[in-house]
């Protein structure tokens, strides 16, 4: 049996965490973990093990850039992959996550499939 | 234990197994050579006979043509049997792909159905609107209008990318969104990046039956999103019925609960 995955979710709209848990739930083998702002996410990212992370910008209490920076701080969070998932769709935005560690940026509207397909090739699952 | 016996003994032994190898050898190249011989007079007596018989030649010539011909049809047929199946494999590879954007439009609408009837609470109600205009639509600019019972007008109540009260207000009929919201039709205009504070590019109508809710006004799309999609359509009619049900309920639900405390304090007040 092949070991589970472990994704977590910070993002602060109930809706959008709902689509994104929508969206992976087709994977098999995962476990998803929600985190509703960027101080929350820290703390579940500090306290448990994660293979991936999807990441908001745009949160209270913490916003997404301030969290990733503080997670690739970490040396045992440095390989963990971070796909940012933000309204923002400019360019200096894009390279500003990517320059802080982030490993892919979507922009939003998202597609389910787009996400699917990000997070498959992060995990390494074969299709 | 030595063997005693003198060396010439085990040379005779090997020289006897030396010759029943060369005998077995002799015999099998007797067999092949009868083998061989078989062959030869087989194919003499084919050539005699055929030299002897050309409409028997001619036979097994017509055979033999027609065998090709029907093995060439066959192939022929598989050919095509081939190219049926790569046409079929390429309509389920577009059938799958079309199944997998139905999928995703299906989950993005169950999911605003979901989170727009989730709570009773009137705010609650409105913060869910908008985030699925910004996070389903994809949009930048645009004001959530409430119909205020009293004076009869459409008044933003909730907004994204500027102030509620930087959004005019309209009477029934008057305006973009007050006629979209008299004829119940969603107003919708193709390339959204127009930034015209006093012309939205899509107004919803919000109605419970006849009865006329409110209005999403979109006056600017998200920079990334280039142009509406045939899901934005099943959106802007999903929300034209179910946030109008959701905030028609929540309000129902306000004012009972009102209505409730009211009496309770009465209650209250008669029994203590």
């Amino acid at each position: 049996m092949s070991e589970k995955h472990r994704i977590l979710i910070v993002e602060d709209s109930p809706t959008m965490r709902q689509l994104l848990v929508f969206a992976l739930k087709r994977l098999k083998n995962v476990e998803i973990v929600e985190a509703q702002d960027g101080m929350d996410g820290l703390r579940k990212v500090s306290s448990d093990h994660f293979d991936l992370a999807l990441i908001d910008i745009n949160m209270p209490v913490m916003d997404g850039l301030k969290l990733i920076r503080l997670i690739r701080g970490e040396d045992n969070l440095k390989a963990m992959p971070i796909v940012v998932i933000t309204t923002e769709g400019a360019k200096e935005d894009r390279e500003r996550a990517l320059g802080l560690g982030a490993n892919e940026y979507l922009t939003k509207p998202i597609q389910a499939n787009r996400v699917l397909s990000v997070a498959k090739g992060l995990l390494k699952i074969d299709s | 234990m030595s063997d005693d016996r003198p060396p010439i003994f085990g040379r005779a032994e090997e020289f006897l197994t030396l010759f029943k190898r060369g005998a077995e050898f002799s015999k099998e190249l007797i067999a092949e050579n009868e083998r061989l011989r078989r062959r030869i007079l087989d194919l003499e007596q084919h050539q005699q006979f055929a030299a002897q018989d050309p409409e028997q030649w001619d036979k097994l010539r017509e055979e033999l043509i027609q065998r090709i011909s029907s093995l060439e049809a066959e192939r022929q047929s598989f050919l095509e049997r081939m190219h049926v199946l790569e046409e079929e494999n390429h309509q389920f590879a577009a059938r799958y792909v079309e199944i997998e954007e139905e999928n995703n439009n299906l989950a993005n609408l169950y999911v605003a159905s979901f989170q727009l009837h989730s709570t009773l609470d009137l705010s609650e109600v409105v913060k869910i609107i908008l985030e699925i205009v910004i996070n389903l639509v994809g949009a930048e600019v645009f004001a959530v209008y409430v119909m205020d019972e009293r004076t009869n007008r459409l008044e933003a109540v909730a907004s994204e990318g500027a102030e509620p009260s930087s959004f005019p207000s309209y009477s029934l009929g008057s305006g973009i969104v007050g006629r979209a919201v008299a004829s119940g039709e969603i107003h919708c205009e193709d390339g959204g990046r127009r930034d015209d504070a006093s012309r939205p590019v899509v107004c919803v109508p919000l109605k419970v039956q006849d009865r006329p809710v409110g209005a999403i006004a979109i006056h600017r799309l998200l920079q990334q999103k280039e142009r509406f999609t045939p899901l934005d359509h099943e959106l802007f009619t999903l929300l034209g019925g179910h946030a109008a049900t959701a905030i028609f309920s929540a309000r129902l639900y306000s004012e009972s609960e009102r209505k409730r405390n009211t009496i309770q304090g009465f209650i209250d007040l008669l029994t203590k």
